[in-house]
């Protein structure tokens, strides 16, 4: 499904991946782990498309297409979806607002029926539910006033509406308490099926306690030095990352 | 690794504004120049009253010995008033159906949502039997009519209802006031005249719309609205469709009265046609003085306007807060584009006890636009616990435009409260990002972002303006950022 080839990723003029090799099959979990400043959220935004992230040297591939000079729309329609560190607040725009623009976006682009306001509703009410939300959420701006746990459910509930092939989950349990680490968990893991890709990066382990990841990468100064299954999240946890770099 | 959007910022800034059309009209028409024998000939054209003319006459006397003023932030070519025509009565338009206008001009009447037969009217097309715009004027008129309403066209009220305009002509913004509000008093041709009696809550809302065929008002368009205590009335300027003008100079003036427990509100769409997008030239001047006097206690003025258009924009619809308890309010949305200039914003002068005010500013700056926030509040000394609320927010698309914020605050009671919150922010990439993550791409991401930056005004709107100022903030962008 992803195939990063040798990749290397500059932001203005400073060279942070240096040649990633990376393959997520469909049904597969990958976490990567890694310390502040490793390179992992540069990964994610350079696979989403990012202004300013600048491949230098290698590929991605997904479903077998380059997909560099791909726009980051056209990445998201095609079934990439990214849940943020950070989710950006939109004020004045109602959430419902956009969250029926960016499904009917993707509704178009497959050549479906456009939802109107009230199948709309219907639909965002049943999805609600599954991240523990209330219909008050959709009144509000995006992601304006939200707590932290609120902003990332928002970011799980946008994944369940757009339903993606590849989720990329950047820090998604960073600043959370253990309730709303297992809510997200819950989402995630009822999310997951064989024709389903993810990429989960984290700082610690604990969020990999309730997600099950197939495979762990450990990512030092743009590069991947270690791959395992998934006990090798909790051997980082015990040693730290000292023993990885070289 | 992608420049797609400044791809499409760019390309949109470069676009042309293609929905502006010139008029075809067979005119009566006085040749250039500016004299007392124009006034003159102005006025007996309208068989004003002869009070009226004299006023028309001291005004002009007094535009001659005042200077053009400079001190706003915007720049233009000196304008010759010797090489306008100040009189020009329209007769009838050659355009029968219309196909024969500009295909561009009926997809943007399209994209706004305006009804076929609206298209018409702005367009001088006689409409036909199926929905007739006469009858439904009349209808409306009679049912103004018989709450005691006054609307009708500036000239038929000055012979109809002389001493309604008698006394309040000038009240609020004497022909001393400024330069063009001075000229405008000197050459006036025509406008609008509400009076809502005692007790009255008007039963609809006042659109110019409703006598478009009837009277068309020229580039010195004067207006009076007079509310009588515990009356209402919701005014509506203008309208969202792009408006071309043979004539560039605009300098219209509004005065509005409310008496005890009265309430305007008054709501402006302006899109005049704004100029060559590289140069500005051919761009409306739109200088226009627009002021209300809350007379009464516990009366309310209410300006909100949507400002898109022009080239060059100079206004500031201000409230002059007499009454003990009065309250007035500004919401403004004003997007520059190109070289568009605008530097507008509000006075709220405090005289009356527990007198409150309300600015909301949302500014908009896109290609090389220039865009100024100009506001004062003044609290008199008789304004005990006078309150005021002020928020000016800009937002920048791209980075070759311009956002300016001069407040001023002159209080001379220590028991006033006033606040003042000011923000200035790029349309943000991550804002952008963020949407094109989720599918959506930059055109629609940026719409939605501006639209929601303005929801605090466009929510004062009256419903379906609205609704029209949220689509025309979409095409204006469409045609101006991406």
């Amino acid at each position: 499904m992803l195939q990063i080839k040798n990749l290397h990723v500059e932001v203005e003029d400073k060279k942070i991946l240096n040649g990633i090799d990376l393959h997520i099959k469909a049904g597969e979990m990958h976490a990567i782990m890694g310390l502040n400043g490793s390179g992992k959220s540069t990964l994610s935004n350079t696979v989403t498309g990012r202004e300013n992230y600048t491949v230098t040297e290698g590929d991605i591939l997904y479903n077998n297409e380059s997909i560099l000079d791909w726009a980051p729309e056209d990445r998201a329609l095609a079934g990439i979806f990214m849940s943020f560190q950070y989710p950006t607040v939109i004020p004045g725009v109602n959430t419902t607002y956009f969250l029926r623009a960016a499904v009917n976006a993707k509704r178009k682009h497959n050549n479906r029926k456009e939802y109107d306001a009230a199948n709309f509703l219907k639909f965002i009410k049943s999805k609600l539910e599954e991240v523990e939300m209330d219909t008050a959420y959709l009144k509000r701006s995006v992601n304006e006033g939200f707590s932290g746990g609120e902003k990332k459910r928002n970011e799980i509930l946008q994944l369940l509406c757009l339903e993606p092939e590849l989720a990329i989950m950047d820090e998604t349990d960073s600043g959370l308490d253990i309730d709303a680490i297992k809510i997200i968990a819950n989402g995630i893991n009822n999310y997951r099926n064989n024709n389903r890709g993810f990429l989960v990066i984290t700082h610690y382990q604990r969020l990999l306690k309730y997600i099950k990841p197939d495979i762990v990468h450990v990512l030092i100064n743009g590069q991947i030095v270690k791959s395992g299954r998934k006990e090798l999240a909790l051997e980082l946890e015990e040693k730290g990352y000292g023993w990885l770099e070289k | 690794m992608n420049n797609n959007k400044t791809d499409i910022i760019d390309q949109r800034v470069k676009e042309d504004y293609k929905y502006g059309f010139v008029t075809d009209i067979e005119s009566e028409t006085l040749p250039p120049g500016i004299s007392e024998e124009t006034i003159q000939f102005i006025s007996e054209k309208k068989k004003e009253p002869s009070w009226l003319l004299d006023w028309r006459i001291k005004a002009y006397r007094k535009w001659l010995k005042m200077k053009e003023p400079k001190w706003q932030h915007v720049s233009y070519d000196n304008i010759d008033y010797q090489s306008i025509s100040y009189y020009s009565s329209p007769k009838k338009k050659n355009i029968k159906s219309l196909d024969e206008l500009d295909p561009e001009l009926l997809k943007t009447y399209n994209k706004l949502g305006i009804p076929l037969d609206e298209q018409k009217m702005l367009n001088g097309i006689a409409v036909d039997a199926v929905f007739d715009s006469v009858s439904v004027a009349t209808t409306f008129r009679e049912e103004l009519r018989n709450h005691g309403v006054i609307f009708c066209s500036f000239s038929e009220a000055a012979i109809n209802h002389p001493e309604i305009v008698k006394k309040y002509l000038g009240t609020v913004v004497p022909y001393t006031d400024n330069y063009f509000a001075c000229l405008n008093s000197a050459v006036f041709t025509d406008g609008s005249f509400v009076y809502i009696p005692k007790g009255v809550k008007c039963p609809m809302e006042l659109s110019t719309y409703f006598r478009i065929n009837e009277a068309k008002t020229g580039q010195f368009e004067r207006t009076l609205i007079i509310a009588e205590d515990d009356s209402y009335v919701s005014y509506l300027e203008g309208c969202t469709a792009p408006m071309r003008d043979e004539n560039q100079l605009h300098a219209a003036v509004v005065e509005l009265v409310a008496h005890t427990n009265a309430t305007i509100k008054y709501s402006t769409v302006q899109n005049w046609y704004p100029g060559n997008p590289e140069t500005g030239a051919g761009g409306i001047y739109n200088f226009v003085t627009k002021r209300g006097s809350c007379l009464g206690n516990h009366s309310r003025i209410s300006w909100t306007q949507v400002e898109t258009g022009s080239a060059v924009t100079w206004k500031y619809p201000s409230c002059i807060l007499k009454g003990d308890n009065s309250v007035g309010e500004f919401y403004s949305v004003a997007l520059t584009n190109n070289r568009q200039q605008a530097d507008t914003g509000t006075k709220m002068i405090h005289i009356g006890k527990n007198t409150k005010s309300t600015i909301i500013s949302k500014g908009i700056s896109a290609g090389k636009g220039q865009q100024t926030y100009r506001g004062q509040v003044k609290i008199m000394k008789s304004a005990e616990n006078s309150r005021n609320f002020s928020q000016c927010d800009s937002i920048l698309i791209g980075d070759q435009c311009g956002a300016h914020t001069f407040p001023f605050i002159d209080v001379r009671n220590h028991s006033a409260t006033m606040e003042h919150e000011a923000s200035t922010s790029k349309i943000g990439e991550d804002q952008l990002f963020y949407c094109n993550q989720r599918g959506i791409n930059t055109e629609d991401a940026v719409s939605m972002i501006v639209n929601g930056f303005c929801k605090e005004v466009f929510n004062e709107l009256p419903m379906e303006f609205a609704m029209e100022a949220t689509k025309l903030m979409e095409v204006s962008l469409e045609g101006s950022v991406g």
